[in-house]
């Protein structure tokens, strides 16, 4: 089948999608938007994590069907071309980022965070990225980084 | 975050360094791919496409001890869109492979020997078609009964999963009075679940085929060459037909030293002439890799009346799963390692490996280390009860120190601070009282408790590990180095085989460069097979290694451009005499040529292990660390929550401090895991929970604020005198962690991952 929709504000047409595919599978195979990441296809990690009609949602529990004719934001779309988000800087000056796989997840959700609540408590961070994983950092960096990002981000 | 760095001595072989350029050893360097990976556009081992590429897919045997009696590819090639269905016979070269031993078939042959063994593999125009014709493919095993006892798998009367036998290695240490008695004896039985390394990307990577009949290969691992070595022979080719490029590496903890899809792929590539990209899925990530071995370990220590070991004895069994794997060096390691950070003047400790049907274990994070740790600490906690003594003081009174012996006879060079850890960690800020906030209770956000039946627990744990290869390994890294003129300006182009796997190795290339040759412009090049051999990233050992080559071929290089103009040194840009005076500008004597040189650089040899004493200077360096927990447990639903953890560790020089933080809350948090939450659960040798929905690793929620006061005592062997940092904050944490939950239940909590029901349980 045919999915039509708009993918960081172009619209994007994906030929041949079968029924079962996922919109993650769409985004990287189809429209070479590889960077959300798929770690675990259960909604687990969260390293899928992109917004549909500005709801961020694990895109591997997301059919491509489901996005027809809607609004899709990744990753590689953030910054808007004018180089990083302050939310992706942030992960850099905070250290956040060792592998990097759980990254892309991350940054959607932080900047998801932080549109509802430009000033979040440590509690609020934890509850708020709870769903997305990371093994190698601890964590302790990416608490700076968002505590770094709200200081920074205008709400 | 808090750390607090203490430089106690100075870093030792100082050379002319440069300190005015900045990015060099000792800063907080960015990334070099930190840019590309917040844009999520770094090009992990599964994001690789290229045209006419096809998609492979993995039969794997559902029994995990089975005869083969026929395959029948039939169906699986009918179905339109598969290009190739292989097995076994279409192996044209070695058809057995492993790391220290070739026991381990690239595709089964006529029997299995564990859950999720490789039988069959598919190339197909879609991943979903190349899964369809998997399951098309049709097996007939005669399932048999497997063999899941480690140490059942020891005694008479035992199947042999080998025609070897079971026993994979039995390493014994034997030092001083083996009938010793003393005054006060403790014993103690302790048992470590097997942890997964769970990284985040999957395993992955695309095979190409070339003009030449070899193959291209973009893959994700932690040793190009010794994955290039093991295709070629798999494949029947020479090894330079064989190119290993890698791939952007999603984490990999000792999960990536084993091959994977990399012979799978590439037979599949060369046999339809197209590319072929595998990608495995989590659930098949968990029988893609080796895991932790699970360990039985029995324990008795005597003390003196003062809390002085008197002799230690140890029995240690691991359960190596069907294959070898790295399963012999990690028996040493916890043999060699299992009497821990102490003076024990008498030890008879014996470590053995076996194999079983369950699935193979090998190289993670800690690697025989971390369960020795479970089994000694959580003994040293028995003797403080006993002598009725505090934990941290019954350590501190035999904590080993410089000069003294291991029980393998090595003498402990250098500095060994493992008082002075303990004590940082005992004096760190206790952790705050609870807020009030359920969320920071036992069970968080799921609102268990409102603060009744909850208990607060103290506990400590100290930790030894080997850094780089032991045992008589002949253990080097290789580096090029080039220093030339881009733009008219001096730049430098570092490239080694050395693999970045998150932790920052690349990084670390960059600074040696500029402090070593005064050049803020640097590149690493992408790591690859056309450049030598640099090692594994393992063992804590590629900053000390590859680092080490890389500021030995700086070195080569400098003192070469010196010599074309008989400076004596080189100064921010500027070639001076003797005497300081300026010569000439390193650009001028740049336009003269570019310098290049490759350097392989070498620790100082070990030995072996004596193979009935087990004696021998088997390591070549020590690292040392120490985690105080703090943990409140919910005693009615046995539920726990990590409130602080401080840690200490001596890392020599901190080359880049930010990327050492991020190793010490990156592996405090996988030893949090293996104390209260992961472990693969195995029933009669089937695999239970390969998902994150049922494998649990720690989230944010998990994982508390740490403390971390970091030494720089300067090893004067190690390049900087840097210290392998990976490793030793996954080893104390756990034993830390339930030493915390044992003072707040007083339950005795024997085996870890801890459940609720050892807490609750009547």
């Amino acid at each position: 089948m045919r999915v039509t929709c708009t993918v960081n504000g172009q619209r994007r047409e994906a030929d041949g999608v079968w029924p079962g595919e996922s919109l993650l599978y769409m985004l990287r195979e189809r429209l070479g938007l590889p960077g959300s990441k798929n770690a675990c296809e259960q909604g687990e990690c969260g390293s899928c994590t992109v917004y549909l009609d500005g709801v961020a949602i694990c895109a591997c529990l997301v059919a491509a069907g489901q996005a027809e004719g809607r609004q899709v934001g990744t990753v590689e779309g953030l910054a808007n071309g004018s180089g990083v988000h302050p939310v992706q800087e942030a992960f850099l000056s905070a250290g956040a980022v060792q592998c990097g796989f759980c990254t892309p997840g991350l940054v959607i959700a932080v900047h998801d965070l932080l549109a509802r609540n430009p000033s979040p408590s440590d509690a609020d961070i934890r509850e708020a990225l709870a769903g997305n994983l990371c093994r190698c950092t601890g964590y302790e960096s990416i608490l700076d980084a968002v505590r770094l990002a709200a200081s920074r981000v205008a709400p | 975050m808090t750390a607090n760095a203490m430089t106690q001595t100075a870093a030792p072989e100082t050379s002319a360094l440069d300190a005015s350029v900045p990015g060099g050893v000792g800063d907080d360097a960015r990334r070099p791919d930190g840019t590309l990976k917040v844009l999520g556009e770094f090009a992990f081992s599964s994001d690789l496409w290229a045209p006419d590429m096809l998609w492979g897919a993995t039969l794997r045997s559902p029994h995990p001890r089975a005869l083969i009696r026929g395959i029948d590819l039939t169906e699986a090639l009918a179905l339109p869109g598969v290009y190739a269905v292989l097995t076994h016979e279409d192996v044209p070269g070695a058809k057995l492979y492993g790391l220290e031993i070739q026991d381990q078939p690239v595709l089964a042959i006529d029997q299995v020997r564990y859950q999720g063994e490789p039988v069959a593999v598919v190339a197909a125009d879609h991943p979903e078609t190349a899964r369809r014709a998997v399951a098309r493919i049709a097996v007939d095993y005669e399932v048999l009964t497997p063999v899941v006892d480690a140490e059942a798998a020891l005694g008479p009367g035992t199947v042999s999963v080998h025609p070897s036998g079971n026993l994979l290695r039995h390493v014994p240490i034997r030092r001083g009075d083996p009938a010793a008695t003393a005054e006060i004896v403790v014993s103690g039985e302790y048992q470590v679940g097997m942890q997964d390394q769970a990284f985040l990307g999957p395993e992955s990577g695309l095979a190409v085929p070339a003009d030449d009949g070899g193959v291209d290969l973009y893959i994700a691992t932690q040793w190009l060459h010794v994955d290039q070595k093991q295709v070629a022979a798999c494949l029947g080719l020479p090894v330079d037909k064989v190119r290993l490029t890698l791939a952007g590496v999603g984490g990999a903890f000792g999960a990536r030293e084993d091959l994977s899809m990399q012979v799978h792929a590439s037979l599949l590539a060369l046999r339809t002439g197209r590319p072929v990209k595998m990608v495995y899925g989590r659930e098949e990530s968990f029988f893609g890799h080796v895991h932790r071995h699970p360990a039985t370990m029995r324990y008795e220590l005597g003390a003196s009346r003062d809390g002085q070991l008197v002799y230690l004895r140890a029995n240690i069994v691991l359960d190596g799963g069907a294959y070898a794997s790295s399963s012999t060096a990690v028996c040493a390691n916890a043999a060699s390692l299992g009497v821990g950070p102490y003076r024990v003047p008498n030890v008879v400790m014996d470590a053995s490996v076996a194999y079983t049907n369950n699935p193979p274990c090998g190289a993670m994070r800690g690697f025989g280390a971390v369960q020795a740790c479970f089994g000694y600490e959580s003994m040293m906690d028995r003797l403080a009860a006993a002598l009725d003594l505090d934990p941290v003081e019954v350590r501190v009174r035999n904590a080993l120190a410089t000069g003294d012996t291991m029980p393998t006879g090595q003498v402990v060079e250098g500095p060994a601070p493992v008082v002075q850890l303990l004590q940082l960690v005992a004096s760190a800020p206790a952790a705050k009282a609870a807020t009030g906030d359920p969320r920071e209770l036992p069970g968080g956000v799921s609102n268990t408790t409102r603060g009744e039946g909850v208990v607060r627990g103290v506990g400590y744990a100290v930790s030894i590990k080997n850094v780089a290869f032991s045992e008589g390994f002949d253990d080097y890294a290789t580096a090029r180095v080039r220093l030339h003129l881009i733009g008219g300006s001096p730049a430098v182009l570092v490239h080694t085989a050395a693999v970045e796997v998150g932790q920052g190795l690349v990084t670390v290339q960059a600074q040696i460069a500029r402090t070593e040759l005064g050049v803020e412009q640097v590149t690493v090049a992408t790591a690859d097979t056309s450049v030598g051999n640099a090692g594994s990233t393992s063992a804590s050992r590629q900053t000390y290694m590859t680092g080490g080559a890389v500021r030995a071929a700086c070195i080569a290089v400098r003192e070469r451009v010196l010599s074309r103009v008989g400076g004596s040194r080189l100064v921010a840009g500027t070639i001076v005499d003797d005497s300081g005076q300026p010569l000439v500008e390193l650009v001028d004597v740049l336009r003269d040529g570019a310098v290049e040189e490759t350097v392989q650089w070498r620790h100082r040899p070990t030995d072996p292990l004596d193979p009935i004493t087990g004696q021998g200077n088997a390591h070549v360096q020590y690292a040392f660390a120490a985690h105080r927990a703090t943990v409140d447990v919910d005693t009615e639903l046995g539920l726990v929550r990590v409130v602080e953890i401080a840690t200490a560790q001596d890392v020599g020089k901190a080359v880049n401090p930010r990327a050492v933080l991020g190793q010490i809350h990156g592996g405090t948090a996988q030893g949090l895991g293996l104390a209260v939450m992961e472990e693969i659960q195995l029933v009669d040798g089937v695999l239970r929970n390969p998902s994150f929905t049922d494998y649990l690793i720690p989230t944010i929620l998990d994982m508390p604020t740490m403390h971390v006061d970091l030494l720089e005592l300067g090893d004067p062997h190690a390049p900087y005198g840097l210290r392998g940092v990976g490793e030793p904050p996954t080893i104390s944490s756990t034993p830390a962690i339930v030493a915390a939950i044992r003072a707040a239940t007083g339950r005795p909590l024997t085996r870890v991952p801890v459940r609720p029901e050892h807490i609750v349980a009547c």
